[in-house]
């Protein structure tokens, strides 16, 4: 699950930065001279820098080999077609009864301001998403793996009652 | 080249930077406790309805955005004015035309109802449904463009100073140093950190007065339509660069009183220099990774906008914050509220880095975007970064005019660590929960992260409450000080 992936990864780095910060500030009092603080500093921070380009570029390299952007060009794939307008403050879906097991592709546009459609699970976390816009159609491919009740809501701002917009989607077994 | 120059700053010079930071402590107070009351409201603390609630986060996001540009800018001048020849008179002007567009916002706000959120994301503003009329919008959007003009003649006056010193922008950022065969240090710090700044703001307000004005005119000519995309691009475009110049002109704090506390210079470098060219392309050409999920935008964009993340975290980790270590590694400082305040916002904005990072990678974005994760970490760099160089700036004036610390300042900083970072993680914590920003109302499960977030802010409140009582109280003696 990328959430518990993003919050784990945070937690250590940010410590990690902690750490460092905290052992710096307890050897600030000490007095060294500079020059040689500086010479192994430079040394050190240019491992640090070639470091952080060889975990980063695999990590970035990696982490793009899962893209969401594939419906948006892949016309041809079979789906199961779900058309979703927002609007303020609710949502039309063309259908709210889709199998699990089978891609389904959300189709999704605005009929009036910019909104953020969000597909959240039976247990309410985050599994696809993209923005609703006026004159534009953003599409999403998903497959629901687990049967159950799927909640659509809006994750762009929209107004005074956007977080009033709710859908549901039932996912039945394939 | 000795590059400061000899005359130091005038008294009217330094009552209006004064000006300027009390104007800074006072509006940033309020938008926290504006800031208490919605997480409050989430909390089901405070019964605020959605139509409030929305005018408070549409004044919480301007206000926030709005007020640090101003105290950054405060910073920047103070500084700039040791090497270049800055006028006063505009000085004084951005902070005139920042107070009117502030009096506009607010009647736009409270007085006509307008909630469309900072981003006005078009075309929500001509489109309340009903909640606010034109003229509230136009107040609001007018507020916005004045500012805008206010910070551009600031950054005008700023350019033509730095101009008339080193010739081009060129060399004040050292390219001959970087690129050239010119040997020894660029110039300093400060001056290449502004010339970056004056660059990209230039360029962030161009494209917010322009969809700030497009969306003024579709709000009275219907048939004047913008492309929403293209809408988006142009306020995502601006909201970031002047973010991010907010965070580059306060940095100039650490560049500049570390150094006085450690005895030990900040000299710009090859690598230095290099950095901050590199960030100033950065800065212009990652903000596409606010738009990761805007299906519709060339793919190009979206992929550069995730690499671009990455890339920008280096100048910021690599350079600054490693500069700053080492500047303060067994060098004897002393620690009083300025330094560690300033070494805190060090930490403050590379530990945000790392969410931002993570949330710019576009497979997490899918299930973050939009989610209490973003405010999670901007919060982080701008609460404990750039409020912290803020605060550190405004105990270094305090210093200056020979004010001791005191233990309630000491208890307060503490104070504020500790509430800072509970409630940034409250906040991440709820992101990682898929609770979504922008809610007036939450889920019964989401509401006991809002009430450990509300006791958390609180705590940051009553500490900023100290800090700016000490600034505002001190203001009549460090006004009155000849030299300081």
């Amino acid at each position: 699950m990328y959430q518990q992936l993003a919050w784990q990864v945070t937690l250590i780095l940010v410590s990690a930065l902690a750490l460092v910060f905290v052992f710096v500030a307890l050897r600030a009092r000490q007095h060294a001279d500079y020059e040689p603080i500086q010479h192994r500093g430079y040394r050190i921070r240019t491992r640090f820098f070639w470091a952080l380009v060889l975990l980063g570029t695999p990590t970035l390299l990696y982490s793009m080999t899962d893209l969401p952007y594939a419906a948006m060009r892949d016309r041809g794939a079979a789906a199961q077609v779900v058309e979703v307008v927002g609007h303020q403050w609710y949502w039309t879906l063309s259908g709210n009864t889709v199998r699990a097991g089978q891609p389904v592709e959300f189709r999704i546009t605005s009929a009036d301001v910019n909104h953020g459609f969000a597909v959240y699970d039976p247990d309410m976390r985050i599994v696809a998403q993209t923005q609703a816009m006026p004159e534009y159609v953003n599409k999403v491919r998903y497959t629901f793996t687990r049967p159950g009740t799927y909640k659509i809501m809006c994750l762009e701002y929209c107004g005074v009652a956007h977080q009033n917009m709710m859908a549901e989607i039932q996912v039945q077994e394939s | 080249m000795n590059d400061a120059i000899q005359n130091p700053l005038t008294l009217a010079a330094r009552r209006s930077v004064l000006a300027y930071m009390a104007t800074a402590a006072v509006v940033l107070l309020l938008m926290m406790v504006f800031g208490l009351l919605m997480r409050m409201t989430e909390g089901q603390l405070l019964p605020i309805g959605p139509d409030r609630f929305y005018q408070i986060m549409t004044v919480h996001g301007a206000g926030m955005v709005g007020i640090t540009a101003l105290g950054s800018a405060a910073i920047m001048w103070y500084f700039l004015s040791q090497y270049v020849k800055l006028s006063t008179g505009i000085f004084l002007a951005n902070l005139a035309l920042f107070l009117i567009g502030v009096v506009m916002i607010l009647a736009g706000v409270f007085l006509g109802g307008f909630a469309g959120a900072w981003t006005f994301l078009f075309p929500l503003p001509a489109m309340s449904m009903g909640l606010w009329g034109k003229g509230a919008a136009a107040l609001f959007l007018g507020g916005l463009l004045l500012i805008g003009t206010g910070f551009l003649l600031f950054y005008l006056d700023a350019a033509r100073a730095i101009l008339a010193r080193y010739g081009n922008f060129a060399n004040a950022l050292g390219w001959p140093q970087l690129f050239g065969r010119v040997e020894g240090y660029g110039p300093p710090p400060t001056v290449v950190a502004s010339t970056m700044v004056i660059i990209v703001d230039t360029l962030g307000i161009v494209a917010g007065a322009s969809i700030l004005t497009m969306s003024l005119i579709n709000l009275y000519v219907p048939s004047f339509r913008i492309d929403p995309l293209l809408a988006k691009n142009l306020i995502y475009f601006f909201g970031h660069v002047f973010i991010n110049a907010v965070i580059y002109k306060a940095v100039i704090a650490v560049y500049e009183i570390l150094p006085r506390y450690t005895n030990r210079p900040w000299k710009a470098n090859r690598v230095f220099l290099a950095a901050w060219t590199v960030s100033t392309v950065l800065v212009i050409i990652i903000y596409p990774h606010h738009l990761l999920m805007d299906y519709a935008m060339p793919q190009w964009m979206l992929l550069m906008g995730q690499i671009i993340s990455y890339l920008n975290g280096l100048p910021v980790l690599v350079v600054t914050a490693y500069g700053a270590l080492m500047i303060v590694y067994r060098s004897g400082i002393r620690w009083d509220m300025a330094s560690g305040l300033l070494f805190l916002s060090m930490f403050g904005w590379t530990g945000g880095v790392v969410p931002a990072i993570v949330d710019g990678t576009i497979v997490i974005n899918q299930v973050m975007h939009n989610t209490l994760w973003v405010p999670g970490h901007f919060h982080f760099y701008l609460l404990l970064g750039v409020v912290s160089m803020f605060f550190g700036f405004m105990y270094y004036l305090l210093k200056s005019g020979q004010a001791a610390d005191t233990g309630l300042d000491r208890a307060s900083l503490w104070l504020y660590l500790l509430g800072a970072l509970g409630f940034v993680f409250s906040f991440l914590y709820s992101g990682k929960e898929s609770v979504p920003r922008r809610y007036a109302v939450h889920l019964p499960e989401w509401v006991p992260y809002d009430r450990i977030a509300s006791v958390f802010v609180a705590l940051v409140v009553a500490a900023v409450l100290v800090f700016v009582a000490r600034f505002l109280l001190s203001l009549p003696r460090l006004g009155a000080a000849r030299h300081a």
